[in-house]
């Protein structure tokens, strides 16, 4: 008996231990497959036509992937000058300025935004925000890299106040008391010492909205109207662009496996999951000096 | 001029907390409003034939029974694979895991994982359970990449519930002779369960509504029957949402707003099940 049970619990012990590990296997593993699938676009493609300006790889067989680029840029910008402020704003009020009663109405609502599927996020904004843009600015169509950013704004909005309601709720009550102590208003110590104290924490928030907002698929690609041109200017936020997140889903489905489009496309997803890799190690370099928080940023 | 600073203080005190206050409406008036909105345009399409009956005249009338199914065994699959790794994971950090380097590259590789754009988790299990694995464009390849999409948040919550028990339960279980794993799967689990659960359903909760990685995975525009085997492809309500509201002409708006309605009813209800479930636990709890 004593001898069964220790056997069981070593193997236990050990598959536990295995598990703990998966999840640097699966990044591992991930970046694998994309390297497998996406590298070979560098033999097929001279460098030089894959960053160049011109997205037509059906007939054309262009495969500039610079105008979906500066389209998931366009639109992550203007996503980012929505959610932070918002995000901000509401993480502010949530943790200093709200009674209890409100917190606890609010941040369930926060979180259910966060669990809204893009689908349908995308499916109301071709419906009603398109054509509600289109008739307010005027404009031949309301499938513009704008209409995304409003979007993707409110899908990062969640993920920027439950991380920077964390970080300013974090802030040890004695930073407070010691400021009213002194004489400073409540305003003066949300803005010099609370948010002063928490800005790492914030600093946190606002690259992984942001990060968020750049890996969005499903509502970008419904209402930015699918045009893969170059995207620089600013006028250009009120014209149709494509990201690189929609043209990934919305061309793999046509491809032949193993064609360089397909090459391409995985060699696109491989960029991404570059810029999500940076995005998230930046943040979690500044995470890691409260642990509670890198806990908290992911549920 | 002492008043007049003070005024000054309360001003500014005054118009900060109206900017704030102002922007956490301006945040919060949407999210309601959009499901109100649905809630109104989609309750006129619902009825029992909808949910019962195939879709059919080119997804312009009929049901929706199939994407409800489908979403329903993606849902089941992701959990079956999800749940016992991402718990053993999250026992693994919170019980035996050291704090050293190996436990770092660990979390970083969690958070890494919950960042990666949901379409590059497409990408990935196109790449290995489709194509490399044969498993095809199936239930198991799509539940199987939604898992791993998954399992971050399920990891990181279950962490923090098993982390909030007590440290002298353990000290007090091992004193008594119980072995380590003894002590985890009687005190440890059962008294963290409730924030497990919680995790669980949420990390469910958005698995249900994710479209890009089921794209190229599982998810097929129609089937004239229901899914069979695990390798078989099927229909799924965030994707059918998708097809009819952008690939259809002359879809019928009463079936878009139903097909949202039901969508949203699946995710709400999960999202509302974890919220009662968090929240009577931390009503009950004792220590």
């Amino acid at each position: 008996m004593e001898k069964t049970l220790n056997w069981r619990e070593f193997v236990i012990t050990r598959l536990i231990k295995a598990s703990g590990y998966s999840a640097v296997i699966f990044v591992v593993l991930i970046f694998f497959f994309l390297l497998r699938e996406g590298l070979p676009a560098l033999a097929e493609v001279p460098l030089s036509a894959l960053f160049s300006l011109r997205w037509y790889p059906i007939e054309g067989n262009n495969f500039g992937i610079l105008p979906l680029l500066t389209g998931s840029f366009i639109v992550t910008v203007g996503a980012g000058l929505i959610a932070v402020p918002f995000g901000i704003g509401t993480a502010v009020y949530i943790s200093e300025i709200a009674p209890r009663w409100m917190r606890e109405i609010l941040k369930p609502l926060v979180e259910l935004l966060g669990g809204l599927p893009s689908v349908v996020l995308g499916f109301l904004g071709i419906l009603v925000l398109v054509p509600f843009l289109r008739r307010l600015l005027d404009i031949p169509t309301g499938l513009t890299a704008f209409t995304g950013s409003l979007l993707l704004g409110g899908i990062a909005v969640p993920t920027i106040v439950s991380v920077a309601e964390d970080a300013l709720d974090a802030v040890p009550r004695d930073y407070r008391e010691g400021a009213w102590a002194l004489g400073a208003t409540r305003w003066q110590t949300i803005w010099r010492v609370t948010f002063p104290a928490a800005s790492s924490g914030v600093l946190t928030a606002i690259m992984l909205g942001i990060g968020r907002a750049i890996g969005e698929t499903m509502a970008v690609m419904m209402v930015t109207g699918n045009a893969p041109v170059l995207a620089l200017s600013a006028g250009s936020l009120f014209s149709p662009v494509r990201t690189m997140t929609a043209t990934i889903a919305a061309e793999m489905g046509e491809v032949s496996n193993g064609s360089t489009h397909y090459h391409v496309l995985f060699f696109i997803g491989m960029v991404l999951f570059l810029i999500s890799l940076g995005v998230n190690i930046a943040a979690s370099s500044v995470v890691f000096k409260t642990k509670k928080r890198a806990e908290r940023i992911l549920s | 001029m002492k008043n007049i600073l003070r005024l000054d203080g309360n001003l500014t005190e005054r118009l900060g907390f109206g900017l704030v206050t102002f922007m956490a409406v301006l945040t919060v008036i949407p999210i309601i409003g959009t499901i109100i909105y649905i809630l109104l345009r989609g309750a006129p399409a619902i009825s029992w034939e909808f949910l019962s009956t195939f879709p059919n005249d080119g997804m312009r009338a009929g049901g929706i029974l199939p994407a409800i199914i489908g979403t329903f065994y993606l849902t089941i699959g992701t959990a079956l694979f999800s749940v016992p790794l991402g718990i053993a994971a999250a026992i693994y950090l919170s019980e035996y895991a050291a704090d050293n380097r190996w436990t770092r590259l660990i979390r970083i590789s969690i958070i890494n994982l919950a960042g990666i754009p949901s379409v590059v988790y497409g990408l990935f299990g196109l790449g290995l359970f489709v194509l490399f694995l044969k498993f095809g464009t199936s239930i198991l390849s799509a539940s199987l990449t939604l898992s791993i999409m998954t399992l971050p948040v399920i990891i990181s919550t279950s962490e923090e519930a098993l982390r909030s028990v007590p440290q002298s339960f353990r000290t007090v279980s091992i004193s008594l002779g119980a072995t380590r794993w003894q002590t985890i799967r009687r005190i440890v689990i059962k008294e963290a369960l409730p924030g497990i659960l919680t995790g669980m359903i949420l990390g469910l909760e958005r698995a249900a509504g994710e479209t890009a990685p089921i794209l190229f995975t599982g998810a097929v525009f129609f089937l004239p029957r229901l899914p069979h085997s695990p390798l078989d492809p099927t229909m799924a309500l965030p994707y059918h949402l998708f097809v009819i509201s952008t690939q259809v002409p002359e879809m019928p708006i009463q079936i878009q707003y139903g097909t949202a309605l039901v969508l949203i009813f699946f995710v709400l209800t999960m999202n509302i099940i974890a919220t009662v479930i968090r929240s009577r636990a931390r009503a009950r709890r004792q220590w």
